[in-house]
């Protein structure tokens, strides 16, 4: 490892002031965990982006599922959504008002329910599996996210990046070529603090060669053109949809729908969701640390007024939020 | 939510694997995985979604053992 972070250092000396994005919540985990940002040079600074499919998904959709909920609607949904505050409750909250919520933690098991709305969440690992429960006939609330279109808006955005560290599970269903067209250095990484580290090197080799290339550091589960049986499902279940996210607005197709209607829960049960209203807790940052903006401590509610325990944001919920990881590791 | 772990494929029965993850034997759905008895798989939310080496899955344990601690 010695001569890895030897390496990071003789690499660094040469460069000015690097920002690098990590746009896994798994990565973020064992960076801070393992206390890889104190390892670094003092100018490589390393950004955690949108890696947490709970955090992103948009509080209009958090307060229609738990709407429906409340409605009589029977759900099912994996555990992390039940926590994530919507604005008058969450789903447990839901829950304790005698609404049907069922938590799983494997998707087979929502075949269980098939009389429930499956509320299928996730980046491209977790999509297949919707499409899957689709195929064998459940309706679903989808709040699918696809990453490639949100990192093409923070390319754009208001912060420079310099390079990515890659999902290393999300790539595995897209396959490395997938990421071909960001035109910026990438390396998809593994979830070791060794592979993080050599990714991060890889990561500065580029930056310093100026390639703007993606390379695999995850090959062993990561192949160029992905899980084709699994993309093929996702395709064959599942629509590009314009997605509103939490801290980015609204991204053209950066999300999937039901590509059947007659399954698609935002269509059925639409004269429940019209009449939601959303009010967005201006006083929680989350919005700004999905983008790199600013971190969880930075925000002003981090810690006495929301924790893991009581959390008032849902980067606070997940355990790939950064809110919750820094609660954890760094508070 | 994107965390996958590695297990061994014990059994199949069409498309539902018997996996042992460590000691804990649990179902996976292997629809998008072509794997055989004795691969070791990375599974995640109950679906296989590769075939992975064992050196690298046995790594994957020393880690997971290690989050567990904290």
């Amino acid at each position: 490892m010695q001569d890895v972070i030897n390496k990071i250092n003789e690499l660094a000396n040469g460069l000015g002031d690097i920002s690098l994005m990590e746009v896994c919540g798994g990565h973020t985990n064992v960076i801070l965990k393992y206390g890889i940002r104190k390892i670094l040079p003092s100018n490589i600074k390393l950004l955690s982006g949108p890696g947490c499919p709970v955090c992103v998904t948009s509080q209009k959709e958090i307060d229609s599922i738990i709407e429906m909920a409340l409605n009589g609607i029977k759900i099912v949904s994996y555990g992390d959504m039940v926590r994530v505050p919507g604005t008058k409750m969450s789903l447990e909250g839901a829950r304790g008002k005698g609404a049907d919520v069922k938590i799983i933690d494997s998707a087979s098991q929502a075949l269980n329910y098939k009389d429930h709305v499956f509320f299928g969440i996730g980046f491209e690992t977790t999509a297949p599996m919707t499409a899957y429960l689709l195929k064998k006939g459940l309706n679903v609330f989808s709040a699918h996210r696809l990453l490639k279109p949100a990192m093409k808006v923070l390319l754009e955005g208001e912060i420079r990046i310099d390079g990515f560290i890659m999902p290393g599970h999300v790539s595995v269903i897209t396959g490395a070529d997938e990421w071909k067209e960001l035109n910026v250095p990438q390396v998809i990484s593994g979830f070791t603090p060794e592979l993080v580290m050599v990714s991060i090197c890889k990561l500065l080799e580029l930056i310093k060669n100026k390639q703007n290339i993606v390379v695999n550091n995850y090959d062993e589960a990561v192949l160029p053109q992905g899980n084709i049986a699994a993309k093929n499902m996702i395709k064959e279940q599942l629509k590009p949809v314009d997605a509103e996210w939490r801290g980015f607005g609204m991204i053209k197709s950066s999300a999937l729908e039901p590509v059947n209607d007659q399954q698609n829960a935002r269509i059925i049960y639409v004269d429940i969701i019209k009449n939601v209203k959303t009010d967005i807790d201006t006083a929680c940052r989350c919005g700004d640390v999905v983008k790199g903006l600013c971190s969880p401590h930075e925000c002003p509610l981090f810690g006495d007024e929301c924790s893991p325990q009581m959390p008032r944001g849902a980067c606070m919920v997940s355990d790939e939020g950064a809110c919750r990881i820094t609660y954890v590791y760094e508070r | 939510m994107c965390l996958a772990i590695p297990g061994k494929v014990e059994s199949i029965n069409g498309e539902e694997a018997i996996v042992d993850f460590k000691g804990i034997k649990k179902k996976a759905n292997i629809a998008f995985c072509d794997c055989k008895i004795g691969d070791y798989i990375l599974v995640h939310v109950g679906f296989a979604i590769q075939v992975v080496d064992e050196k690298r899955a046995r790594e994957t344990y020393r880690l997971l053992d290690e989050k567990c601690k904290t």
